[in-house]
């Protein structure tokens, strides 16, 4: 009679894992209006960083996430100066477009330095800790990467509502023109938006490397689940996306022990049933 | 006035030439470049795989081609072949469009691929409608020859012989192994749902009770699936998994604290060059089925010294992915051979002729029965013991025995 609690843990902490991937999606839309398309090749890239700086310098993926965080909010600085800023000004479709393609490079580029080998690590630190509670297993990756998306969305939670530049910052997602006339220069926000989204994405790729693998079409595995989890949990929102992602974990293993082949169904029918009863997302405003 | 001359002399060579193809009889090298089209995923997920597969058909058109005067294998004296490659990304609308390319644009004169079943059967169907033949070597969906198809042939065992091997190795160990309750663990996927299906089929014969467990593509987590397997209580499973999912498998068994007796692989991952290097330590003793292993070499020279020119040439050992498309571009190349012609019709019935007694597999040779699957086929079944996979059975190519149960997928 274990397999109740079990699957509701495993949800709850698979969930965790993607709300951690959706966290940077949903912050980028909520100050820029903008759906990065790319989001889970960055997480792809960082998973990449995280597998290299294993085989070249030793470093388990525990310890390489700030490296992995580093090198994916560059990303996302070089994304927003090349690519977002020239098409602010135009339309909504170009903004999509360009993602997109971003998505599509990154990809290409991966499969050709890297060819499409899987790549994994071999017993990295946090997948030798388990947590057993009676007939209960917590994995050490899933533990640590609940943590980390409990921790992330209160450090930019916190972030946004009682810093200066937060404040700011959510003045510039409210009415950028009215906040540059208080003398905020949205241009270096936007720029901080993706560099915090980028570090995020990219912690969450340090974490996930100690259980999956990757190869170059990783991100389209949890890409997919972070679109559904942002929309699930309401654009913008970073309560939203913890709270989605961990319900999306949960309806997905408790379904899946009695029918896994609908477990992805039911995922996608609450949120359906969510999307028909609250447009707008279980916290979002718009 | 020189170059009149040589240019008058040119012109009476090539019309030397040309009178000799048309002139019936012992019209060697008459046919010049002859297109084959290989169609493999050489990118996305199981890109290793696919261009280890390409590669085997490569040496054996090197081989056709003569450049390995050494092996004793036949050398097609009718003219040269000429691969024409394309990736399938894996992709079985990506594959389908391939073979409307090779053919209509590059005029192949025959294919081979596309490794993965689900592929394999889009490319196959498609170029039934083109009237091409393809001759696949590594694509085991038992389903695959069960189409009527005129233009398909395989080369390497069914998932039906493979799951009739396993049974056969089953029955010999019943009596220290009695397997009553087996799960059958699948993605949802030609491969993983044809494999399951016909296991379904052979089970109630020998005996045993199967529970289904499938998952998703592109899953992101198999608890479910793991935890529905200890619920089972099965006394054996059968795996049918890629790469990326054996490894999300194996690690949330270990998590999960969850190791069945045995299991018993439907290949796929489990020959995957990045299975034991992904999970270090956790591979220990898995069985899996097999259509060629390097241990064959030991018994046969031919292949030997085809293992030993692959390894040259790519680094790599060559694998039962790279062995079956091998044989496959070899039963190609033997049809042109026969019949001396490119024509689709004359290549059909050379292919359907097939007797190839010297191979480089454990078989007695390839011979195709009026579905177009090798009768002669047969698996092995192998597991991995001290770092290298030993054949088990049949008894006759056997050099390890069974280690069973096999020891707790753990973290460490």
């Amino acid at each position: 009679m274990g397999e109740i609690p079990q699957a509701l843990v495993s949800g709850l902490l698979i969930g965790a894992v993607y709300a951690l991937v959706a966290v940077g999606l949903t912050l980028v839309f909520g100050v820029m209006d903008i759906v990065n398309f790319a989001h889970g090749n960055f997480l792809m890239v960082g998973m990449y960083v995280s597998v290299f700086a294993f085989s070249q310098l030793g470093i388990d993926p525990l310890f390489s996430i700030p490296i992995a965080a580093l090198a994916v909010s560059m990303l996302g600085i070089a994304t927003y100066l090349a690519l977002i800023k020239p098409v602010l000004k135009g339309p909504v479709l170009s903004q999509i477009i360009v993602t997109f393609g971003l998505l599509i490079f990154l990809q290409g580029a991966a499969q050709f330095l890297f060819k499409a080998d899987s790549r994994g690590v071999p017993n990295p630190i946090l997948d030798t800790f388990k947590l057993q509670l009676g007939t209960v297993a917590a994995g050490g990756p899933q533990l640590a990467a609940a943590v980390g998306a409990v921790l992330f969305t209160a450090a930019i939670w916190l972030f946004l509502t009682r810093t200066e530049i937060g404040g700011a910052l959510s003045a510039v997602s409210q009415d950028p023109g009215a906040a540059q006339l208080m003398g905020i220069n949205p241009d270096r926000l936007h720029m901080l938006a993706w560099a915090i989204a980028g570090a995020s994405v990219g912690a969450a790729a340090g974490l996930l490397m100690s259980f999956f693998t990757v190869d170059p079409g990783a991100g389209g595995n949890f890409g997919l689940v972070a679109f559904v989890v942002v929309s699930l949990g309401g654009f913008g929102s970073l309560r939203g996306a913890l709270v989605a992602g961990l319900c999306l974990g949960v309806v997905q293993d408790m379904v899946g022990l009695y029918a896994p082949p609908y477990a992805f169904a039911a995922v996608f029918a609450l949120y359906l049933v969510v999307v028909l009863i609250r447009p707008q997302g279980l916290f979002g405003t718009r | 006035m020189k170059r009149m001359v040589a240019l008058v002399m040119l012109a009476l060579l090539a019309a030397a030439c040309g009178g000799d193809s048309t002139g019936g009889g012992g019209n060697k090298a008459s046919l010049g470049d002859i297109k084959i089209g290989a169609l493999f995923p050489t990118t996305g997920s199981v890109a290793t795989s696919g261009a280890d597969c390409l590669h085997g058909v490569e040496l054996a058109a090197d081989i056709l081609n003569g450049k390995y005067p050494n092996i004793d294998l036949p050398k097609l004296t009718v003219g040269k072949i000429v691969l024409d490659e394309a990736d399938t990304q894996g992709d079985a609308q990506i594959g389908a469009s391939n073979v409307d390319r090779l053919v209509n644009t590059d005029k192949v004169v025959a294919l081979t691929g596309a490794f993965q079943s689900a592929v394999t059967i889009t490319v196959a169907q498609r170029a039934e409608r083109l009237g091409i033949p393809v001759v696949n070597g590594s694509s085991s969906s038992a389903a695959l020859t069960e189409q009527g198809l005129k233009y398909f042939w395989r080369v390497g065992p069914s998932d039906r012989t493979f799951a009739e091997t396993y049974f056969k190795w089953l029955a010999t160990q019943s009596a220290q192994h009695p397997v009553k309750k087996m799960v059958v663990i699948h993605e949802n996927d030609q491969f993983g749902n044809d494999g399951a299906k016909v296991i379904s089929e052979l089970a109630p014969a020998a005996g045993v009770q199967i529970t289904d467990v499938q998952y998703p593509f592109n899953a992101t987590d198999l608890t479910p699936q793991v935890q529905n397997m200890r619920q089972a209580a099965p006394d054996a499973v059968f795996v049918f998994a890629f790469i990326n999912d054996l490894t999300l498998m194996y690690k949330t068994m270990a998590q999960l604290s969850y190791t069945p007796p045995i299991m018993l692989g439907f290949g796929a991952g489990y020959v995957d060059p990045k299975f034991i290097p992904n999970l270090a330590g956790k591979t220990d003793d898995a069985v899996t089925r097999a259509a060629w292993s390097l241990e064959v070499t030991q018994k046969n020279p031919t292949a030997k010294a085809v293992a030993d020119a692959f390894k040259a040439k790519y680094g790599s050992d060559m694998t039962e992915n790279s062995a079956r498309d091998f044989e496959a571009m070899l039963t190609i190349g033997d049809a042109i051979e026969a019949s001396g012609s490119t024509d689709p019709a004359k290549l059909q019935a050379a292919i359907n002729r097939t007797n190839l007694t010297k191979t480089i597999m454990a078989w007695q040779g390839i011979k195709f029965n009026d579905k177009g699957q090798n009768s002669l086929a047969e698996g092995l079944i192998e597991q991995l013991q001290g770092g290298s996979y030993k054949v088990l059975f049949p008894q006759s190519a056997a050099s390890a025995q069974v280690i069973w149960p096999i020891p707790a997928i753990s973290g460490h």
